[in-house]
């Protein structure tokens, strides 16, 4: 047996409801890149938040090995000072405080009287920065500084908490190619000074790069761990871990009969709102009536930003391309505009972005057609609680009367409200993003059936989704998208999950 | 009726108030009606025990045909302040500065009326239209600069005592004539003649309590027609039949004293119309979704900047009306008039129901929320009790309501 840092062993963790993990094992070399894949919701946050506390001990099944001692971690400063330090996908810094407060934030260098000892603080911070290759004066604001630095400030931080074990969470997805190239060779480096790394990735051309081994997690449990020296651990071997999984026959069936082009977008290209880089970049679709048109991608490669910024401009900056509704050119600048063109877009995040929780049915179908109840502006509201009731019944929404509390309804039929709201508005063109996601498999079953239907009757659907299996089922054409580009078009007849997840993980080269 | 059932087993009620139990149409566990509406049930149930307290306390003082007409005299501009700050608060914002505006509009209406000798109603007009811009203001800031409502209206607080001071020149003016008077000091009365009591004060006492009756009757007939849960037939009639009886002896009491103030009618009419304005309009539909959930309010198409730009011009046109009255009642305008009404308004409505996050509350809500210190407050001034314990009171008040609010909602959080 080879010298392990870290083993996990048989990690089961439920929520309620749901086995997020099951019986996980994970076996990590002293000294190596170790990166986890799975697609998104496979468990692999989930896993690493069980092991650096976040999850505490005794909230999971199963057994934490570490220098061969067994551990249990009662939180994320329990683990740091094992020397395990994980970096969230969403960096955590405060952006008003100076890069040296950041490193030492929590962890402050104090000289007499508890004070805190500036000179000590900013001349450590100084020698960690050089150590991760970063070249700024350590009292900058991090405010001021680029997603790649700040990425680097955040490993200055763990080296600051004498790290054996580094976990990054999708290090790169907001990078561009010179910064990702940049921190991929700083893992390098910290794995050649003995620092292990727990890399998890989408992006397998990264991952061949730099990993020594793969463990590849698939629906909460562990498919294989891939030995990555030898080179027989392609790419294509890693996919197959990924999605080898049986395509469960509960898609209805349906018989596709295209008709007019209802949706062209064309040349579309978006910014991020606050960063400089473009988040959709030229992207090009065309959608038909009664067609389901699937958008693929992981996480990060811009399928919401890309829905939300043709719903009326929701989302980014500097928005350039053309929109064509049934021919006609839309330029919807509002998303009042937008639904009047005939758009509709439900959320990927229904109780943020979708739902009024504290409203109840018949506010949130009415909510994105008021105008469409009201003579003057007064609400006919008898007239709401009939179409409330109509999208009650056409929905199968479970709940007591349409006056229930959206908030208190299953994830479900929350979904299937949101489903109604949006059809009132009688779009065109029905964008759904995530559409069932967190949702249990009958009301998933449901609402295949109601896109069927609305597909049936003419409308043109699109639906973006992280489960393949489910693009493969529903829909007729395929999009992938990967760093906000469109890389394939593929008839679903064509489509099998590998060459999809190729076209999605299909990123420039950028290491080598 | 048919589709109502009697209240038969009131042991089926779980403390779980949810879906089980308002499954069926023809809801009637009177457990289950005011377990599931205890934010709304909660504050009535408050003004009556406040309104005993203090009838029993005052020896019934309290309750007498003066000093009911005296507490709707003296409380009316807080509630009407109170309308425009539910709908601020219910959009998720507060208004700090209405106090100040109360000042600045009396204060421009005294300086016409008073000082320049224009008619009375040129000083209202002129204060309305202050109210408007100041509320204007408020909302270009709010709506269009995205600054949060606390800041811009802290600074409209400073900003529109020290115009006040400036206008009025530092002094106070009065008298002003007395049509003016009339608005918060005059009574409709004598229209139908009188026997000892004033009919037309009866008679529009009846006429509100036959206009309440047939628009709750239309509603339910509707719910029922659309097979929503209603109350059972006798705890209807009951409902109407308490509200009846408590205004018909309401205007029976101020039949017997001076008649039906010219405030009290505003003060309906505003009720009426903001009523409406907040539950059956698309711009209130619109205020509730903004302070419900911003992001999806947005995403569904609401025009988030110009709804809020709205609130905040009514809020301001409400100070005004709330400033002709103020300076109406105290016959004059004075460089600190107005002073704190931004907090009774605020409490009126967090006391009312409305939740601190926004997306809740009511304008009949925030009304009972107002009658609810406009009682203790008279209520502790006939019992002589001192000003430092009615704040101490007022305050710990506001506190409960606010606690049992945020109780209330882990408790329906809880229940699922």
């Amino acid at each position: 047996m080879s010298d392990h840092i870290l083993e996990m062993r048989n990690i089961t963790k439920t929520f309620p409801g749901v086995a997020a993990l099951q019986d996980v094992s994970l076996a990590v070399r002293r000294g190596e890149i170790h990166a986890i894949c799975g697609e998104n919701g496979a468990g692999k946050s989930t896993l690493m938040k069980v092991l650096s506390g976040v999850y505490p001990t005794g909230s999971y099944d199963g057994q934490i090995v570490l220098d061969g001692e067994p551990v249990g971690f009662r939180g994320i400063r329990d683990s740091e000072s094992h020397g395990i330090v994980i970096i969230h996908q969403e960096l955590a810094l405060v952006p008003y405080l100076s890069i040296a407060e950041n490193i030492f934030l929590g962890n402050e260098r104090r000289g007499r009287a508890g004070l805190i000892d500036w000179h000590r603080t900013n001349a450590e911070a100084a020698a960690l920065l050089r150590s991760v290759g970063l070249h700024e004066n350590p009292v900058t604001p991090v405010i001021q500084l680029g997603v790649g630095k700040q990425q680097l400030v955040e490993i200055a931080k763990a080296l600051s908490k004498k790290v054996r074990l580094l976990i990054l969470d999708e290090p790169t997805a907001a990078l561009n190619d010179v910064d990702s190239a940049h921190l991929l060779d700083l893992l390098r480096r910290l794995r050649d000074q003995g620092i292990t790394c727990i890399m998890i990735s989408h992006k397998l051309g990264e991952i061949t790069a730099v990993a020594d081994s793969t463990t590849v997690i698939r629906d909460g449990r562990t498919v294989e761990t891939l030995d990555m020296s030898d080179g027989t651990a392609t790419q294509d071997r890693i996919i197959r871990g990924m999605v080898g999984r049986d395509l469960a026959a509960f898609y209805p069936t349906r018989t596709s009969t295209p008709g007019a082009e209802v949706l062209r977008i064309e040349d579309w290209t978006v910014r991020h709102p606050t960063q400089d880089r473009l988040v959709v970049d030229h992207a090009s679709l065309t959608v038909r009536a009664g067609e389901v048109v699937g958008i693929a991608g992981l996480m990060g490669a811009g399928r919401t930003e890309l829905a939300m910024s043709v719903f009326g401009h929701a989302y980014g900056r500097d928005i350039t391309g053309r929109v064509f509704v049934n021919g006609r050119q839309v330029r919807a600048r509002t998303v009042a505009e937008a639904i009047a063109a005939g758009i509709a877009y439900a959320t990927e995040d229904r109780k943020h972005y979708g739902l009024n929780l504290i409203d109840d049915v018949r506010g949130n179908i009415s909510a994105a057609a008021l105008g469409k109840l009201a003579r003057n502006g007064w609400i006919d509201g008898n007239e709401e609680i009939t179409i409330a009731e109509r999208g009650r019944r056409d929905m199968n929404i479970k709940a007591p009367s349409v006056m229930s509390v959206v908030g208190k309804l299953s994830g479900g039929n929350q979904q299937k409200v949101v489903l109604a709201k949006w059809l009132f508005t009688d779009p065109d063109v029905l964008i759904l993003d995530e559409p069932t996601r967190g949702i249990d498999v009958g009301a998933k079953f449901e609402i295949y059936t109601i896109v069927n239907r609305l597909v049936a009757d003419g409308k043109a659907v699109v639906i973006i989704s992280s489960e393949l299996p489910e693009l493969l089922g529903m829909c007729d054409r395929i999009y992938t998208l990967a760093a906000g580009r469109i890389t394939g078009e593929v008839p679903v007849g064509d489509a099998t999950q590998e060459n999809l997840m190729e076209l999605m993980t299909k990123d420039r080269d950028l290491v080598g | 009726m048919t589709s109502t059932k009697p209240a038969t087993s009131p042991k089926v009620d779980a403390p779980d108030t949810g879906a089980a139990a308002t499954l069926k149409t023809g809801t009637s566990d009177p457990r289950t009606l005011i377990l599931g509406n205890l934010r709304q049930s909660g504050i009535y149930i408050a003004l009556v025990v406040i309104v005993a307290l203090f009838a029993i306390l005052t020896d019934g003082v309290s309750l007498s045909p003066g000093n009911l007409t005296n507490i709707v005299l003296q409380y009316s501009y807080i509630l009407v302040l109170a309308i425009g700050m539910v709908i601020v608060i219910i959009g998720g914002h507060i208004d700090l500065s209405v106090g100040s505006v109360v000042a600045l509009t009396g204060a421009v209406s005294a300086v016409l009326v008073i000082r320049e000798g224009m008619p009375w109603w040129v000083g209202i007009l002129a204060a309305l239209a202050v109210g408007v811009a100041v509320g204007a203001w408020h909302g270009l800031w709010v709506a269009y600069a995205g600054i949060p409502a606390f800041i811009v209206t802290l600074a409209g607080m400073l900003l529109f005592r020290g115009l006040t001071l400036r206008v009025l020149d530092n002094i106070s003016l009065s008298p002003f004539p007395a049509e003016y008077q009339r608005v918060a000091a005059g009574f409709l009365n004598g229209l139908l003649g009188g026997q000892g009591f004033d009919a037309f004060t009866l008679f529009i006492g009846v006429f509100a309590v036959v206009g309440y009756a047939a628009s709750v009757f239309r509603t339910r007939l509707a719910r029922v027609r659309h097979e929503q849960p209603v109350e059972s037939f006798p705890l209807f009639v009951l409902r109407v039949a308490v509200v009846g009886a408590v205004v018909m002896w309401f205007a029976w009491q101020l039949a017997h004293a001076r008649g039906l103030p010219i405030v009290l009618i505003v003060l309906a009419v505003l009720v009426l119309v903001y009523g409406l304005l907040t539950r059956r309009t698309v711009f209130g539909r619109q205020v509730y979704a903004i302070g419900g959930n911003l992001p999806a309010a947005t995403l569904s198409g609401v025009r988030v900047k110009t709804v809020n730009f709205w609130v905040f011009v009514n809020m301001g046109f409400l100070s005004a009306v709330a400033g002709v009255i103020y300076s109406s009642r105290s016959n004059g305008a004075q460089p600190a008039a107005g002073n704190m009404f931004e907090l009774d308004a605020i409490a009126a409505a967090f006391i009312g129901g409305a939740a601190v996050t926004g997306g809740v509350g009511t304008v009949v809500g925030a009304m009972v929320g107002g009658l609810i210190m406009a009682v203790m407050s008279n209520g502790m001034q006939l019992m002589g009790i001192d000003q430092s314990i009615q704040s101490v009171v007022k305050g710990l008040v506001l506190l409960a309501a606010v606690a049992f609010d945020i109780w209330n909602k882990r408790r329906a959080a809880g229940s699922r």
